[in-house]
């Protein structure tokens, strides 16, 4: 079986799982920040930096940030495979996405731990 | 005539007519793309309003400015398409909407509960 290079598991059924987890994750993370958002109206910093610090939050958001990057990846990597023909170009791109959302996975540990 | 599959550039795309599964299909694609994007905006935001309670209110304060209420709310209809979509497709994931009908219902009922939503939001944020 030939996988595909760029696929964030080189696996269509695995990738189909990640994507399908990590849109659950997301929308919980999403609802719960629209809820503190409405219950604690209006957030002023210490409300909010007092979310942020807490330890389950942290793990929480670790892992919101973790399930965005590689729905992000396997999102656009379906983009990409879907609508740029030239497979040189295509790994380009595919390789530009990977840096950045590598970039914004190591920024936005730094934010909930040391932010 | 060739039954071979054929690839359709994105040029002459426009002159095709889609059908409403399509139309929330790629809607659904567009809004993601756009999020992609808006990641590096909102680890910048969140970033700064966690600096200081000065820093907060600096985030704060330009929320106000006409440019930026624009920027967020394009941003948050683009989330709340790509939520209702995607919440259609994990539906459709367990059997649902699978049909030429009812698909064609839920594809135009996400279009419709997005496009209201994100007028309400906007005339929030106004």
């Amino acid at each position: 079986m030939i996988g595909s290079v760029t696929g964030l598991t080189r696996n269509g059924v695995k990738d189909f799982w990640v994507q399908r987890i990590s849109a659950i994750i997301l929308a919980v993370y999403v609802l719960f920040l629209l809820g503190f958002l409405i219950s604690h109206s209006p957030v002023n910093f210490a409300i909010w930096k007092n979310l942020f610090v807490c330890t389950w939050m942290r793990i929480f958001s670790l892992l919101a940030l973790l399930s965005l990057l590689g729905h992000a990846w396997i999102g656009v990597w379906t983009i990409f495979t879907d609508y740029v023909t030239c497979a040189v170009l295509r790994g380009i791109l595919q390789i530009a996405v990977v840096i950045v959302l590598f970039f914004c996975l190591l920024w936005g540990i730094h934010i909930l731990w040391w932010g | 005539m060739s039954h071979r599959p054929r690839n359709i550039g994105l040029g002459s795309l426009i002159h095709y007519r889609f059908p409403l599964t399509a139309i929330a299909s790629i809607l659904h694609r567009i809004s993601g793309l756009l999020l992609f994007i808006s990641i590096p905006f909102v680890l910048w935001v969140l970033d700064i309003s966690l600096r200081s309670s000065f820093d907060f209110h600096r985030v704060v304060m330009h929320f106000d400015a006409p440019i930026c209420t624009f920027f967020i709310w394009a941003f948050l209809s683009a989330l709340i398409y790509h939520f209702i979509a995607g919440v259609k497709h994990l539906l459709m994931d367990i059997g649902f909407f699978e049909e030429k009908l009812s698909g064609k219902v839920a594809s135009g009922i996400v279009i419709l509960l997005a496009i209201v939503l994100i007028v309400l939001l906007g005339w929030w944020m106004l």
